[in-house]
């Protein structure tokens, strides 16, 4: 229960779909969302397969508590192998898409083969349709959105889609939904292009019920709401400033990567950070942020809703842009800003709007801008190169026009699609490229927060912050205070953080949560809600299966301890400056214990034990 | 003393707690689609409105059923609509200049904003006290409040 116990399969190549139950023994052991659709996926694939070819599948998966009441109860993810790192891919995103889905009475979307066309998918309730979708392709994600509601005529229409940028091949496009909401990263907007689907418009009429004890289930969601409320982050912190709460606490730690992670300090971090968004601009009196937005059933509403200045150079005589729009996020404005030293607010808000209007993911990009301006700083790229804009840090324009460039597949807009690893490699220099697993890491210099070197060395789908957010305990102190300058006992909390992480994104509900919530939070919710007895240690266990299956698929994609491994930068180059001075990431020091821990081999593959303890075929 | 919703937009996130906690009230289920309060989203503006019935004193709807299965909940105030008498005519979905009264497909007669009979679970599951169930002779307080917080004491004697 609390499962609809349907999936849609969508057979793109013959243009069919069917409805078929869930498998309801591997929701006991996977949950929902990102374990269950990991589960769907291996089952169904081959790890060897192209990420872009029609063997690859796309599976749209919400969790159990979407729909419900839960707060931030509207996740969905989406889950494919990644054409960016070949790694397994699995993208959260918030917004109303996810719930949408769940009320029209879906667990989940499969998506296999490809279109002989363009076509998109109308989910009404119990009937699916593709519909040509001709029209649109080419088109952004936003006039797609608009396009959409105006074909169906319906307000309340769900729409996620892929933009230009996606079609163009640019490797790191994400699926956008309700205009600025992202699966953003590791390329599922790519996989989705690469089916010839362009979009997936939802209207769900039928509600979510099916909860097993709904006395219990609200009285377990109201008490969680009220931990959310009177915790200091998600009550106080995050609706105020949103994660970019974060910009100068982490700057002042000298952990905040700069200038293509040079740097691990950027003097313009207070002109970008929550509390500039806060500052009204000279110009107009208004400030960068008009409000704070939940997504569906949030009860924290850290989500920033921002305008650019109307007279600032990237929208001068472009009213399209003089609207409100998903404002920035933390790891967004650190990509955009810090990493490219551009400390113009404006212009990283513009940039940011661009990766929404056309669906690719800020990390990735402003990653590869960075690694762009440091490869034209050192004379290996001309300005001829870099489409006559010169590429030094610190360039709003090179920033700005490097978004207008990979939003629509333009010059050397192709070439920094393709991510920061493919760029430095051609160049001929790999080692420039801050990226694990050709994923660009994020707003985290790991030689101030030694635990987030271990946990980007090892995540599934590549350098991430979001499979094992150590940051909580090294920094903030949640649930306890590590030092975040020191690797001892870094293995045991990496691996904390990255199999609850695992269960929590598999439940529908948002991992932000976790600055306040812990498994004993959670797991009363998913126990009244959800067949089967559902304890915090069965979730830790489920997590621990989930990030094994995933490890599982990488190694028998050919993607195994070798890569487990950071960029030179980080192990050789010391931190120049702040408390973090003379440190570089110690990963040779965590990572065998991290093995052991695991329960793997040295060369980093789950034993046979390990297996078989998890029951993993 | 009756009290009515209380709405101030400037403090709604567009969570959709309301809209959630209404139809789970009225249906046992979580679907915003059948909710009667419904949270409107501009999104250019980066405003979010929630809305629902104001139970105007002479209810249109009220006034103009045909059978008269609209009535006033002495204990409320509420305007109710009586199930056992609707017809489904849908006059009142007309006569209503809010848009606040709508047809139901699945039972063929009309829903309306019933206060849930005085306790409102969308005024209670608001995380923001964007809604809010105040006095009903007071609804302007809160806005009295923040303007008679911007005078200058020391200026007016």
């Amino acid at each position: 229960m609390s499962w609809t116990g349907k999936v849609l399969r969508v057979d793109l190549t013959a243009g069919r779909v069917a409805s078929e139950p869930l498998n309801a023994e591997w929701a006991q052991a996977y949950l929902g969302q990102r374990g269950l659709a990991t589960k769907y996926l291996v089952a169904e694939t081959v790890p060897g397969c192209d990420p872009l070819g029609p063997d690859n599948k796309m599976i749209f998966t919400t969790g159990p508590l979407t729909g419900t009441m839960a707060s931030t109860g509207g996740r969905y993810s989406v889950v494919t192998k990644g054409p960016l790192t070949g790694c397994v891919a699995c993208s959260n995103s918030g917004g109303f898409l996810g719930q949408e889905l769940k009320n029209a009475g879906w667990d989940m979307i499969i998506f296999e083969g490809r279109s002989p066309a363009p076509v998109y998918l109308y989910v009404e309730n119990e009937q699916a349709t593709l519909m040509p979708a001709e029209e649109i392709w080419g088109q952004s994600v936003w006039k797609t959105d608009a396009w959409l509601h105006r074909r169906h005529q319906d307000p309340l229409l769900r729409v996620a889609a892929v933009g230009r940028a996606t079609e163009t091949g640019c490797l790191y496009a994400g699926v956008i939904n309700d205009l600025h909401r992202a699966a953003g990263r590791s390329g599922v907007g790519t996989v989705m292009a690469s089916k010839n689907l362009k979009a997936v418009a939802v209207r769900g009429t039928l509600g979510v019920g099916n909860i097993k004890d709904p006395a219990r289930f609200m009285t377990a969601v109201n008490a969680a709401k009220q931990v959310l409320a009177g915790n200091a982050v998600t009550g106080q912190g995050l609706p105020a400033y949103g994660t970019q709460v974060l910009m100068n606490v982490i700057n002042e730690i000298g952990a905040l990567p700069t200038r293509n992670t040079r740097e691990v300090q950027f003097e313009g971090a207070p002109r970008i950070s929550g509390e500039a968004m806060h500052e009204p601009r000279p110009s107009d009196g208004k400030p960068n942020l008009t409000t704070n937005a939940g997504c569906f059933a949030c009860t924290i509403a850290c989500g920033r809703i921002s305008t650019v200045d109307r007279g600032h150079f990237t929208v001068k005589n472009k009213p399209e842009y003089w609207g409100n729009s998903g404002g920035l996020e933390y790891e967004a404005a650190w990509a955009l800003g810090a990493d490219t030293g551009v400390d113009d607010l404006d212009a990283l808000t513009f940039a940011n709007f661009l990766c929404n209007e056309d669906g690719f993911d800020p990390i990735s990009f402003g990653a590869t801008v960075a690694a762009a301006m440091e490869l034209y700083g050192r004379g290996v790229l001309s300005v001829e190169q870099t489409g006559g804009v010169p590429f030094d840090f610190g360039s709003s324009v090179a920033l700005t026009k490097a978004a207008e460039w990979v939003a629509t597949g333009a010059g050397f807009g192709r070439e920094l699609g393709l991510g920061s690893r493919r760029l430095c490699e051609k160049y001929g220099h790999p080692e420039l490229s801050m990226t694990v697993k050709s994923q660009e890491f994020p707003a985290y210099d790991p030689r101030g927060i030694q635990g987030m070197g271990l946990a980007y060395a090892t995540s599934n789908r590549g350098a991430c912050h979001l499979r094992g957010y150590t940051v909580a305990s090294e920094v903030l102190g949640i649930p306890e205070k590590t030092d975040p300058l020191t690797t001892e006992g870094k293995p045991a909390l990496v691996k904390a953080f990255q199999d609850a992480t695992a269960a929590v994104d598999s439940s529908g509900l948002c991992v932000f949560t976790t600055f306040a919530w812990t498994l004993e939070d959670i797991a009363p919710q998913i126990d009244a809600a959800c067949e089967g007895e559902w304890t915090p240690e069965r979730l830790v266990e489920l997590g621990e299966r989930i990030w094994n299956l995933e490890r599982d698929y990488n190694l028998r994609a050919g993607i195994g301890a070798e890569q487990d491994t950071l960029p030179e930068r980080l192990l050789r180059e010391a931190a120049p400056t702040g408390p973090a001075k003379g440190k570089v990431v110690g990963l040779a020091q965590m990572l065998p214990e991290y093995y052991r821990l695991r329960g793997w081999s040295a060369d980093g593959v789950p034993t046979p034990e390990t297996r078989a303890r998890l029951g993993l075929a | 003393m009756y009290r009515a919703l209380s709405i101030d937009p400037g403090k709604c996130t567009g969570c959709l707690q309301c809209e959630l906690a209404c139809s789970y009230e009225h249906t046992g289920r979580f679907n915003p689609a059948k909710s009667l309060i419904r949270v409107f989203t501009f999104h250019s503006e980066g405003r979010f409105v929630p809305y629902t019935c104001t139970q105007c004193t002479e209810a249109w709807c009220m006034q103009t059923c045909p059978v008269d299965a609209i009535a006033i909940n002495t204990g409320t105030g509420a305007k109710e609509v009586l199930e056992s008498v609707c017809v489904g005519c849908k006059v009142c979905t007309i006569a209503c200049p809010f848009g606040t009264i709508n047809y139901e497909q699945t039972t063929g007669k009309v829903v309306k904003c019933d206060l849930c009979g005085g306790d409102p679970a969308c005024a209670r599951a608001c995380p923001t006290e964007a809604i809010t169930f105040v006095d009903a002779d007071q609804t302007g307080y809160e806005k009295m409040r923040h303007w008679a917080a911007t005078t200058d004491a020391a200026a007016s004697a």
